[in-house]
């Protein structure tokens, strides 16, 4: 058996600070662009920025397991209850962004990502966050 | 296993307010199925309200008046037979023939055939200009008659004589009433209470003459009638109509050999049984304890009685409550059971206000601890209160002279919506208590018009409406609900307060007013609501920078979100009117990107199936072919549907289609609480549905009618006629004050139609505010419906000039890559969105 060495680069970059839109979200495919190989799989991701937010940046994936589609970059975003959260597009679930937990749902919670800027450049952790 | 048993066989004669109860309560349970039913219905058309229908002449159509609709009837599985009366019953061979020879086998037989008007044995009663007053046929001639008149008596001065006087009277007659008692609805009113009705009803200009028998009536020269009474007095008129009481419409049952009473109508025992143990008699027509009771609520309670029966649960008819409020010819008149304090050791106690003419009495027990009855005249706002007492057994308070005194301090002794038990009857029509209530807005119900849907209180005769909302509003604040009154948790205003801050403070960004007046960082109500509401004042683009991030989904790409994550492409097509050259660029557009196409209900074409990048492509060729966004992704006005119209049409009257493209291209960008949709017609005919729309115009002869918050959807509503024979100029000028208004005042999300039931004081209160500018606000509603007109723009035309709008329609702002997750399979020669099943097929291929 060939062990394959997975070292994934602990941040990699995904766009620059300037294709964000504040306030709302856009969409970035991670993993092989090229090509899609078993080592790094490619994923949507959504990315959220609100700048008067003390934390700025959101990663979250962007499949919405509920409405079986890739939208939740369009979701809106929605203070409930304090906590910041994105209102998926098509039946309006709530998806919390610092940990993807459906407010709806406790049965469903989305892959979060570390996200942050580098200079000009937005930069994500290649594996998600452990719940 | 269970057999399979055949279908009981049910036949109901009579298809009138009581009838049809019976049947819409039938076809709500699951037990329906077990029953083949025919109906037998005398009259033209199925039920319609017979409470309102001096509406009739107010404008409301049979339509409008409808309880049930043919193809109503026909889903529930019911056979309707119209036109066609029940002439016997066989009870041995149990058949029921009808006037066109049908004849039907019955297992379970129930009688509504309802009343008829009796008319004295006046000599000449049976002249032709001698009309009753119970169906709609009867107003029509009444209507016909009253063409070249210009007076008309109602003999009759009980609770209809007076209604129909009211009629006459709007029909522009001379009205008189003559009754042969001494007061005027003496069923309901003592001595008092109607001695102050006549006042009142005689300085409304209706001439009484009470304790006055008619004893002949005779056609004069003039071809009008004289009536020449007991007493030698004479009037001469030029119609008469008869509203003398009712009789049990019980022909059928007496030939049938059912027992009858001494004075007529069907014997019923607390089953509604009759003599018969396979027949039912319900509503009018039938006599319980001696008793016919003419009014809606006991009917509806017996019709729900022998639903209960039929489907094996126990119930009982053991009388019903005949307290009854009602306004007439303006003047407010209310009787609660014993109203003539005829019980033994009853105490009354009066209250008269000859100034203002108010007359209000009150007949309590011996001790004064339990209401028996109440008259009111001239105001009834102690109604509701008095009848909860007499209804639910309620204790008295210590001087209960207070309940109808004026409140010297301001402090009545008010008996709240909370004061009242669980069991307490809100709304008698349809049998809905106060517990039942209360669950619904538990169970999140959060407004009045969502109660009255799901609980159907309030829609039967209307009486109980004030009380209801004050149940409903008590218990949306016992929940701590006054925040179901605030948009969302960051805004403690409503829509319309926040319109008002929004334009008096002139705040121009969602930060702005969220900083000065919210709190918190805002939501997926409030956002889009806002932006709603900035757009309606100011309407900047809605890609404005600072409103960016406010939109919904369908608002921010300017395009409706399919299952799928794609979109669909709707261009304007203003009236559904399209050249030849446009109808060819749409199919090549399509043709090009592969998208589904679909002629749409309203009258113009959708493109589905594209991708959030290919939008700014297809949108930059429809523009250059001409084409507007149509905004079917917004709260805003959707379509204005017309008909060809006079152009081409051989009865059309006016160019609905011209008339169509001048109001798609005046309101087409105007943001609004929820869509709106209209329609154009070009004579009665009503090929484009208007009476269906938000904004519905039908030509007339004089220029234009307009209808306005009608509804399809999941609720229908026929459209009111608010105006009528408008100039083009007139036309557009309501149209703006009543849209504005409705921007301005609905809730969010509200349609014109739930807005209007909402409306205090209803049509009467819009008319006031449109058209007799009763709160003076006519001007600023043209000057800002001006101001959005003069802003538009075609929201795509800005977008796809503009590159810093545009970078937002990237799938991925790293790639330019589509997103492989959305597949498309064909289906009839067009794509469709593939099913996860399929999309797994592709993926792995073999
Ligand atoms: C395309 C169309 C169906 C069709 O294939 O014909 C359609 C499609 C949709 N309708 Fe509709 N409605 C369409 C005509 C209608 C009509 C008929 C009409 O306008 O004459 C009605 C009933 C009339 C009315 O509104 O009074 C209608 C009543 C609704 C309703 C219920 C509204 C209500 O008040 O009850 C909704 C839901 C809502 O708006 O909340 C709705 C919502 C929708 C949405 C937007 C659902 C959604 O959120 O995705 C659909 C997506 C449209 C899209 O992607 O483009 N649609 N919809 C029609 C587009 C007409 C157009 O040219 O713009
Ligand atoms: C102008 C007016 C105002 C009113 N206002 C009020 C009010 O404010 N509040 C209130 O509570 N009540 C009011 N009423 C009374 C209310 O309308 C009646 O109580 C109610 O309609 C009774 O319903 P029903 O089904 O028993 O009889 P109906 O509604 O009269 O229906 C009986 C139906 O049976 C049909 N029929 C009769 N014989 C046959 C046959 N052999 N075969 C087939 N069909 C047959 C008739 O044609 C009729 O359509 C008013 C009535 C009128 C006329
Ligand atoms: S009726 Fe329902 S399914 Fe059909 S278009 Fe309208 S919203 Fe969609
Ligand atoms: S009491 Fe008649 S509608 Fe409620």
């Amino acid at each position: 058996m060939t062990e394959v060495a997975i070292t994934p680069t602990p941040w990699q970059p995904v766009c620059q600070r300037s294709d964000l839109v504040a306030d709302s979200g856009v969409c970035v495919l991670v993993g092989d662009v090229s090509a899609a190989g078993p080592l790094a799989p490619r994923r949507s991701i959504a990315l959220f920025f609100i700048p008067h937010a003390e934390q700025q940046l959101y990663a979250i994936d962007n499949w919405d397991p509920i409405a079986g589609a890739g939208v939740i970059a369009r979701g809106i975003i929605a203070e409930v209850d304090g906590e910041l959260t994105v209102a998926s597009p098509l039946y309006k679930q709530h998806f919390r962004l610092r940990d993807g937990q459906c407010l709806e749902d406790p049965g469903i919670r989305l892959d979060t990502f570390a996200a942050a800027f580098d200079g000009d450049t937005v930069v994500i952790a290649s594996m998600p966050d452990s719940p | 296993m269970v057999e399979p048993r055949a279908k009981q066989k049910l036949i109901v004669i009579g298809n009138g307010m009581v009838g049809h109860h019976f049947l819409e309560q039938l076809a709500a349970r699951p037990e329906n199925a077990l029953f083949e039913v025919t109906v037998f219905c005398a009259e033209p058309r199925p039920a319609y309200d017979r409470v309102h229908l001096s509406e009739y002449f107010a404008g409301r159509s049979a339509d409008d008046l409808a309880l049930g609709r043919i193809d109503q009837y026909r889903d529930w599985g019911y056979d309707l037979l119209l036109n066609d009366a029940a002439v016997s019953i066989d009870r041995e061979k149990r058949t029921v023939t009808s006037a066109s020879g049908v004849e039907k086998t019955y297992d379970r037989l129930i009688l509504a055939t309802g009343s008829y008007p009796f008319v004295p044995p006046i000599p000449g009663h049976e002249h032709g200009k001698c009309f009753v007053y119970r169906t709609l046929e009867d107003l029509d001639a009444i209507r016909a008659a009253s063409e070249n008149a210009t007076t008309g008596v109602v003999v009759g001065g009980g609770l209809l004589g007076l209604e129909a006087a009211n009629a006459l009277k709007e029909l522009g007659l001379e009205a008189h009433v003559v009754e042969f008692a001494p007061g005027l609805m003496g069923i309901q009113l003592d001595e008092g209470g109607s001695g102050l009705l006549k006042d009142k009803i005689e300085d409304l200009g209706v001439t009484v003459h009470t304790s006055t028998a008619t004893e002949l009536i005779e056609e004069v020269d003039s071809g009008r009638l004289r009536m020449q009474f007991k007493d030698d007095r004479e009037l001469v008129t030029d119609l008469i109509v008869f509203s003398a009481g009712i009789r049990p419409e019980d022909k059928l049952a007496q030939a049938a050999g059912l027992q009858l009473g001494e004075r007529g109508g069907i014997v019923i025992d607390e089953s509604c049984r009759t003599s018969d143990g396979n027949i039912f008699a319900i509503g009018e027509c039938a006599l319980y304890e001696n008793f016919i009771y003419g009014l809606v609520a006991p009917g509806y309670t017996m019709a729900r009685n022998v639903v209960s029966l039929l489907c094996g649960e126990e119930a009982s008819f053991t009388g019903a409550d005949m307290s009854t409020k009602l306004k007439l010819l303006g003047v407010e008149v209310g009787s609660i059971g014993d109203a003539h304090g005829r019980a033994e050791g009853a105490a009354a106690i009066t209250f008269v206000d000859e100034q203002s003419g108010i007359y209000k009495r009150i007949i309590t027990d011996g001790d004064g601890r339990k209401l028996l009855g109440a008259v009111l005249v001239g105001d009834t706002g102690d109604y509701d209160q008095l009848l909860q007492y007499h209804l639910n057994d309620i204790d008295l308070p210590e001087h209960p002279e207070q309940l109808i005194l004026p409140a010297a301090d301001g402090d009545a002794p008010t008996l709240g919506a909370g004061a009242l038990p669980a069991t307490a009857t809100i709304c008698s029509c349809h049998n809905v208590s106060k517990g039942q209530i209360v669950d619904v807005v538990q169970g999140g119900c959060c407004s009045l018009g969502e109660v009255k849907d799901v609980t159907r209180a309030s829609t039967g005769c209307g009486g109980c409406s004030a009380l209801l909302k004050n149940v409903v509003d008590e218990e949306l604040a016992a929940l701590g609900m006054e925040v179901n009154n605030h948009l969302c948790a960051h805004f403690e205003f409503t829509r319309q307060e926040l319109f008002h801050i929004v334009q008096v403070e002139e705040i121009r960004t969602f930060e702005d007013l969220l900083q000065k007046h919210g709190s918190g960082r805002g939501c997926e109500i409030c956002k889009p609501t806002v932006a709603s509401i900035l757009a309606s004042l100011w309407n900047d683009h809605i890609h404005h920078r600072p409103h960016v991030g406010l939109q919904d989904t369908n608002d921010t790409f300017m395009a409706n979100m399919q299952k799928n994550g794609s979109y669909s492409v709707v261009p304007r097509v203003p009236g559904g009117e399209i050249t030849p050259d446009k109808l060819i660029v749409l199919g090549q557009v399509a043709k090009k990107y592969d998208l589904y196409t679909k002629i749409t209900g309203g009258q113009r074409v959708d493109l589905f199936g594209a991708r959030l990048e290919q939008l700014p492509e297809i949108w930059r060729e429809l523009i250059e072919a001409g084409f507007e966004t149509g905004h079917a992704y917004g709260k805003s006005l959707r379509t204005v549907k017309s008909c060809v119209g006079s152009t081409w049409c051989r009865f059309g009257v006016q160019d609905s289609v011209a008339m169509a493209l001048h109001i798609e291209n005046r309101y087409k960008g105007l943001r609004s609480p929820h869509k709106i949709k209209m329609a154009v017609s070009g004579c009665t005919r009503e090929c484009a549905e208007a009476q269906s729309k938000d904004v519905g115009v039908i030509a007339t002869e004089n220029g234009w009618n307009l209808f306005v918050c009608g509804n399809g959807g999941m609720r229908p509503r026929h459209a009111d006629l608010f105006a009528t024979d408008l100039d083009d100029e007139t036309l557009v000028r309501y149209i703006d004050r009543f849209l504005m208004f409705y921007v301005r005042t609905a809730d969010k999300l509200q349609r014109t139609s739930v807005w209007l039931e909402n409306l205090e004081g209803g049509l009467d209160y819009l008319r006031e505010v449109i058209i007799d500018d009763k709160l003076g606000l006519g001007e600023e509603l043209e000057v800002q419906m001006a101001n959005v007109v003069g802003t538009y723009q075609c929201e795509w035309k800005t977008a796809i000039n503009d590159p810093e709008m545009l970078k937002r329609f990237r799938q991925f702002v790293n790639t330019d890559e589509p997103d492989e997750k959305i597949v498309f399979v064909e289906e009839r020669g067009q794509p469709r969105p593939a099913r996860e099943e399929e999309v797994v097929k592709i993926a792995e291929p073999a």
